[in-house]
Parts: C-alpha cells; sequence; structure tokens
C-alpha cells in the first residue's frame, strides 16, 4: 500500500506532511460541508442568469403592462392591460394565428423528413456509417443560420436553380400552377409562404433528427425482439413499440422547431410575402415605431405558448430526450 | 390484437427466417430479404430500400444548399442568383478582401465569440460541476433556467435584453452584445461539460483523496485532464454558436455592425452579390474547423480515466 502510494508521486506528498496548508483546509471544508462548495459552485452562474437573463424577462413583462400615449408616442410607465388589448385588434391576432400555423405546419413536416433518418442513423447505420451521419447532421445543424438563409435566396429566386430545374423537365407549367394557388403562392417562390416554409423546414430539421435519433438509439434491441417472438409483424412492431418510445424524442425535437419558428423574423423578412409574423411585429415595434410595450405584449405570445408546450412536453417525459 | 389470419402466417414465416437454421438453407434467406425490401423490419439486419432512399434524400436536402453557396461564389454574374452561372472566375475573393467595410464586423464578431466563450466557459463549467452528481431541492428548475435561452425563440431573449437596457438606461456597447451571447453559449458549455463529469468515475477521485490530495490538486491533476477535451470542444461549439449569432445580436448591438449582422444588411438590401457569396463560404469554413475539432475531441470516450466499472 504505501509502495504504491509513494511510487503515485507529487499528490500523494501532503498526506505525509503534518504541515497542512490553506487549501487543505479548504478542502476539509467542502468535505465536511459538501452544500457550501455547492453554493459556491451555483452561484456565479446562477447570478448571471438571475439577473441578466430572468431580470431582463421581468423588464419584459413589466413593459407589456405599459402602454404608448397615441398622441405623444411615450412610453406611459402605468398598469394597464390595454396593450394586451391590442394584440386582440384583427390585424394583430391575424399575425399570432399565422405564425402558429406555420410553426404547426413546419413541426409536423420536419417530423416526417427527419424520421427516415434518424431511424436510419439509429438502427442500421455502423461504424464509419454512423461517424458520417453524425457530422452529416451535425455540420448543417451549426453551419452559419445566416449562410443557409442565404442559400435558399439563392435557390429559390426567380432565376434560381429550382426554377431552371423545372424548366429543364419541362415542368414549368406544375411550378406556376403551384405559385398561382391562393394564399399559399406568390410571384415566385422566394416570395411566398412556400419558400419560407421551406426555408423553415430546412434550418430547423437538424434540431429534430437529433433528439429523434437519441431515443430511437435507446429502444432496446430485446424489444424488438420480444415483440417478434410474441408474432408482431414488422409494421406492428413499428407502430406499437418503435413509435412510442419514439415519442418522447419527436415532443424534444418539436419543442426547438416549434419555438425556434415562432420567434423567427429573418427567415420571413428575407424570404416569403410582406405578411408579417411574430417576430417581424415585435422587431419593427420596438424598432421603427418605438412601441416597447406591444413590441414585449408580442414577445409574451411565444412565452406563453412555450411555456404550455413545455409542460405538456415534460409530462410526456420529453425532458429526459434532450 | 391480430385480426388478420396471413399475417399470423408470414409472421411465422419471418420468424423462421430470421433463425440461423433457416437462413442457412438456401430458399429461405433471399425470401426474407424481399419481404425485408417491402416493409421496415424489426431493425436486424439490411435496412428496407425506402428508409436508405428516404435516408439519403434527407441527407442531401441538408447539404445542397451549401454546396451551392461554393459554385456561387465563383460565378461572374453579379446582378442576379442565375443559374447556371454563366461563367466562373476567382476575381471576387480579391473584390471581398479589399472592401473595407467587411474587416471591422468580423474582427467584432471574433472578439465579442471569444469573451462570451470564456465567459460561458467558466459559468457552464461552474454548473455542470454542481449538478452532474448531487440532488436537490430546485435542480429542476435551474436545469430549466439554463437551457430556457436556447429554449425559448432568440427573439424573447433579445427583446428582454432590449426591454431591459431601456429600463436601466444602458447604452448600447460590445458590452451589450457580450451580455446576450454568453447567456445562451452557457448551455452549450453546461451540456458538454456535464456529460464529461458524468462519465468520468468517482472514484478516481476518491482515489485521489484517499492519496491525500486536496479539493484543488484533485481538480488540476485529475478532473482538469479529463475534462480538459469536452470543454475545448463545448468552447469551439459556443465560439461558433456566438460568432453566427444574429437574431439576439440585432436587439443588443445598436448601430454596431457585427459580421452577421452586416451579412443581414446585404441580404436585405443587396449591393454586391458576389462579395457576399465569398463572405458567406468564408463563415461556412470558419464555423466548420470549430465544429469538426469539437466532434473529434468528444467522440468515443475511451480517453476518459475510471471508465471500467
Amino acid at each position: 500500500m504505501t509502495a504504491l502510494t509513494l511510487a503515485h508521486g507529487t499528490a500523494t506528498t501532503a498526506a505525509f506532511l503534518p504541515v497542512r496548508g490553506v487549501a487543505d483546509r479548504i478542502s476539509d471544508l467542502f468535505w465536511r460541508r459538501p452544500r457550501l462548495l455547492l453554493a459556491l459552485l451555483l452561484a456565479p452562474p446562477l447570478a448571471w442568469l438571475g439577473i441578466v437573463y430572468l431580470g431582463s424577462l421581468a423588464a419584459l413583462l413589466l413593459q407589456s403592462f405599459y402602454s404608448i400615449d397615441e398622441f405623444s408616442g411615450l412610453v406611459v410607465p402605468e398598469f394597464t392591460l390595454r396593450t394586451y388589448a391590442e394584440l386582440f385588434r384583427p390585424s394583430n391576432f391575424d399575425i399570432i394565428v399565422r405564425t402558429v400555423t406555420m410553426a404547426a405546419c413546419v413541426t409536423l413536416a420536419s417530423a416526417i423528413i427527419a424520421f427516415p433518418i434518424a431511424y436510419f442513423a439509429a438502427r442500421y447505420a455502423k461504424g464509419r456509417w454512423k461517424a458520417a451521419f453524425y457530422l452529416g447532421i451535425m455540420l448543417p445543424l451549426w453551419s452559419s443560420y445566416l449562410v443557409k438563409v442565404y442559400a435558399w435566396k439563392l435557390i429559390l429566386a426567380k432565376e434560381g436553380i429550382v426554377s431552371w430545374a423545372f424548366e429543364g423537365l419541362g415542368a414549368s407549367a406544375i411550378l406556376n400552377a403551384v405559385l398561382a394557388l391562393p394564399t399559399i403562392g406568390g410571384s415566385s417562390l422566394s416570395t411566398s409562404y412556400i419558400g419560407t416554409f421551406l426555408v423553415f423546414l430546412y434550418v430547423w430539421l437538424p434540431f429534430m433528427i437529433l433528439p429523434m435519433q437519441a431515443s430511437l438509439e435507446r429502444v432496446p434491441r430485446s424489444m424488438l425482439e420480444a415483440s417478434a417472438d410474441l408474432g408482431a409483424s414488422s409494421r406492428q412492431t413499428f407502430r406499437h413499440v418503435i413509435l412510442p418510445l419514439a415519442m418522447p424524442g419527436v415532443i424534444a425535437g418539436s419543442i426547438f422547431t416549434f419555438s425556434l419558428t415562432l420567434g423567427d423574423y429573418i427567415i420571413p423578412q428575407i424570404i416569403g410575402s410582406s405578411r408579417r409574423f411574430i417576430g417581424q411585429a415585435v422587431y419593427q415595434l420596438q424598432g421603427t415605431a418605438g412601441n416597447i410595450p406591444l413590441a414585449a405584449a408580442f414577445a409574451m405570445v411565444p412565452i406563453l405558448i412555450m411555456l404550455v408546450y413545455l409542460a405538456i412536453a415534460k409530462r410526456k417525459g420529453a425532458f429526459d430526450a434532450l | 390484437m391480430r385480426s388478420d389470419a396471413p399475417a399470423l402466417e408470414r409472421n411465422a414465416a419471418e420468424r423462421a427466417a430470421s433463425t440461423p437454421v433457416a437462413t442457412s438453407t438456401v430458399e429461405a434467406a433471399p425470401k426474407r430479404r424481399r419481404r425485408d425490401a417491402n416493409g421496415a423490419d424489426a431493425g436486424t439486419g439490411r435496412p428496407p430500400l425506402a428508409l436508405t432512399i428516404a435516408a439519403i434524400a434527407g441527407l442531401a436536402f441538408l447539404h445542397l444548399p451549401i454546396l451551392l453557396i461554393f459554385l456561387y461564389a465563383f460565378t461572374t454574374e453579379e446582378r442576379t442568383y442565375q443559374f447556371p452561372p454563366p461563367g466562373l472566375t476567382l476575381q471576387w475573393f480579391e473584390v471581398t478582401w479589399n472592401r473595407a467595410d467587411v474587416w471591422p464586423p468580423l474582427f467584432l464578431s471574433l472578439r465579442v465569440a471569444a469573451v462570451s466563450t470564456v465567459l460561458a466557459l467558466v459559468l457552464g463549467t461552474l454548473c455542470a460541476a454542481a449538478m452532474a452528481r448531487t440532488r436537490f431541492f430546485g435542480r429542476e428548475q435551474i436545469s430549466l433556467l439554463i437551457i430556457l435561452p436556447i429554449a425559448l425563440p432568440g427573439i424573447i431573449t433579445g427583446m428582454s435584453l432590449r426591454s431591459a437596457f431601456h429600463v436601466m438606461d444602458i447604452p448600447f456597447s460590445t458590452f451589450t452584445i457580450v451580455l446576450g451571447h454568453a447567456t445562451f453559449c452557457i448551455v452549450i458549455v453546461f451540456n458538454n461539460a456535464i456529460a464529461r463529469f458524468r462519465r468520468i468515475s468517482v472514484h478516481i477521485l476518491e482515489a485521489s483523496a484517499d492519496l491525500g490530495a486536496n479539493a484543488f490538486q484533485t481538480f488540476r491533476y485529475v478532473l482538469a485532464p479529463n475534462l480538459g477535451s469536452a470543454l475545448l470542444a463545448g468552447g469551439m461549439l459556443a465560439f461558433a454558436l456566438s460568432f453566427d449569432e444574429v437574431i439576439v445580436t440585432t436587439f443588443t448591438a445598436g448601430q454596431q455592425s457585427t459580421l452577421p449582422i452586416w451579412m443581414l444588411q446585404e441580404l436585405v438590401r443587396p449591393r454586391q452579390r458576389p462579395v457576399t457569396n465569398v463572405v458567406a463560404i468564408v463563415v461556412v469554413v470558419l464555423t466548420f474547423v470549430p465544429i469538426l475539432i469539437a466532434y473529434y475531441l468528444t467522440r468515443g470516450g475511451e480517453e476518459t480515466a475510471g471508465q471500467g466499472k
């Protein structure tokens, strides 16, 4: 025993010295009072998040209860619910409905497209392929958001690659027919809801794949074998074993796709029609319009929606899949 | 539960086929394979063709747009996004290099990302150290608080900070940008660090204490070497995230221009499109490097000491 510890070198010398330094005494204190160490470790990050983040959220909440004086354009710092009432004006309420609808569509579509990728990566990709899949999802996830949006501006432009491809296939009529559809159409893909939807889908897709893949990887193989032993067809196994076990991952991914779509203002600004989304409304109201109370009230909408969403997700066990 | 008899038979055949004895016979094996190609199988053996196609198409969807940017950086067409490009040229790299308005935003972005990363590294690691193995009252709430800055849309973080600056009369500066960036970078470092903390065996920490090391020595000689690569990876990702962030920044930057804000302005009101293309691929390359490094630092995990149970 002694030989072993001696051989270990520098770290051990303290044990043989009767003189104990400040560091040792502090260590003893930590050992006796682990809560003290915990408090010391947590204090700086909690102070930061508490002051900077929660403090700012409080400021946001506070401002949303103020209102703006219609004549002077100045903020009146008195408690009122008038600003919130303004959210229900048809023009404003439309923005909320439009954004939530878009978020729901994007979430649904990304779940459908993400599933085969996640399933393949979790079940079939081995060794080198596994690494390739992982990087194949991580690189688009982490690469620049603006560059991705920009790439789609190039793709969807009137003279861009999509029009070119449709023309090359002799299918321009189809593209024009799609663009002629009411509401979702437009003069070109980059000024239509279809364009906005595609870019949202593209940009948030990796956020759906990763938690999905994680939860699929956790499905024990023995359960699939048990299901087969009990006579389930592969389709039944998929429906009654794999899908329910993958659900927490799907919900975890949907938190991201839904929340990110709710709050984004850059994508609809660059690719889409002139009809606004919540994010754009917030941005314009706080900037050019100078109506911070209404901007704050608008920003509370995604918070409330997401709090409800997170509460449901938590009940479904999605937090373990994050 | 099962309504149709044929399904039962098919399952029986499948199960028989998947036993080693049956697969060794010549007729059974191809039959099984053909069936798997039609529907999803239980997750063993070869993937169904439809799944393979869907997965590869999905990955292609994720990558082709980024590749397209690289092509456009060489186009000779200046005014439109014409495809295919009428010709290829290298001149835009030189034009971009000589554009004075590109450099200050780049340096500001690098500076903000560096400071935010350092702050996030300290705060995120402390948090992870505290939460890796302990259970205490309020732990759930704290973990929610940490993920909230990325779980809630960026516009909320941005708008909140903007309101706070408004209420407290704080003028916009580099510092206000950093405040926002560090806040959402904490969770990135935290996630990387806590995963590593959980993988480090508690026994090596006990062994260190048994051998007479105090808490600081244990940190210096045992914990830090094991944490290093995870922290470096977390730092790389935090840097990439901050370098690229635009939504929160537009609320906290005032008149300052980070590189993403510069790009956003070019997107909204293009001045010289090919220059934007070149900046875009530089940004892609600049963010890919830290991500790849982060990947190689955290993959596997065999290098972590005290793994054997």
